[in-house]
């Protein structure tokens, strides 16, 4: 449950670095037709990637407590599931009146 | 390591820690960082399931601009980068670094709302008001929430900065910056978030 010690200011200039290249990947991706039947799901997968980075190193859930990873991910969680659940209920119901 | 020792330390000795070993502002701050994915999730999802329902233009790709919105999220990305610089600077005690890095952290925070005021007159002058549309109303709801919570960032680094410059921001205050930093980074991953359900995937 101790706190460790953080990253050290190499790690975060690596992590800078890959941020910024997923995020011209990203860009990139979008101007790319190629791309377009895969769009959701790679852009998905950037951006999760990124938001992993930015908690874990810069904001040290990685070497701090355990118990603040729970504080972040339960309610985390429950937002992606209420966000997942809003989803289902509103398309579901559309396609259910449409019959599509 | 031997700053977290100390930063125990320092919460014992003011009465900070935890029976579980972790500082008590900490564990509130990650407590409250739980409770805005809440408020953040909500809004998202408002805004995904109203989108593409809007009967009146203009529409998310009539208006929204690429180059600029992602040159807002290397600006971002960069200040939250300036942001561990600023706390590992404080935590080792160099004041000088600590006192530039916060700076720019909160001067990248000023050019992100300046980006985000630029964008939101640029919507209003093309026929995009928070009443508009479903687009309108909850692109500005969502986009305007986390603009709100920068502008409460950037007021947050700058009161610290103050206070470096006037001395007061020594490794004992580590902690402090270390809370407006998760802030400042919850800010980020929020953006993150954004820029690729909103202005990417369209």
């Amino acid at each position: 449950m101790s706190e460790q010690a953080h990253a050290t200011t190499g790690t975060y200039l690596r992590i800078a670095a890959i941020l910024v290249i997923i995020t011209l990947i990203e860009v990139g991706v979008f101007y790319v037709p190629t791309f377009q039947p895969v769009l959701v799901p790679v852009l998905l997968v950037l951006s999760l990637v990124k938001f992993v980075l930015v908690v874990l190193f810069y904001m040290h859930l990685k070497f701090d407590s355990r118990l603040f990873a729970f504080l972040f991910s339960g309610p985390l969680l429950l937002a992606v599931c209420v966000m997942i659940g809003l989803l289902f209920l509103f398309f579901g119901a559309v396609r259910l009146r449409t019959g599509t | 390591m031997a700053y977290n020792t100390d930063t125990h330390a320092v919460a014992v000795a003011h009465g900070h820690a935890t029976f579980m070993g972790v500082d008590n502002r900490k564990m509130a701050f990650w407590a409250f960082i739980g409770s805005e994915c809440l408020l953040f999730g909500s809004l998202i999802s408002t805004y995904l399931i109203y989108k593409g329902k809007s009967l009146v233009g203009p529409y998310p790709h009539d208006v929204l601009n690429i180059p600029f919105t992602s040159f807002s999220t290397f600006d971002l990305l960069m200040s939250s980068l300036a942001m561990v610089l600023a706390l590992a600077a404080i935590q080792r005690g160099d004041l000088k670094q600590g006192k530039i890095w916060l700076f720019t952290t909160a001067f990248l925070g000023l050019v992100f709302l300046g980006g985000q005021v630029w964008e939101f007159s640029h919507f209003y002058h093309e026929g995009l008001g928070l009443t508009t549309n479903l687009f309108g109303s909850t692109f500005f709801v969502l986009t305007g929430t986390h603009g709100a919570h920068v502008t409460v960032g950037v007021i947050w680094l700058l009161t610290l900065w103050v206070q470096a410059l006037r001395g007061k921001l020594g490794p004992e205050q580590a902690i402090t910056v270390e809370i407006t930093g998760l802030y400042w980074h919850f800010v980020d991953v929020v953006w993150i978030v954004i820029f690729t359900l909103v202005y990417l995937i369209q």
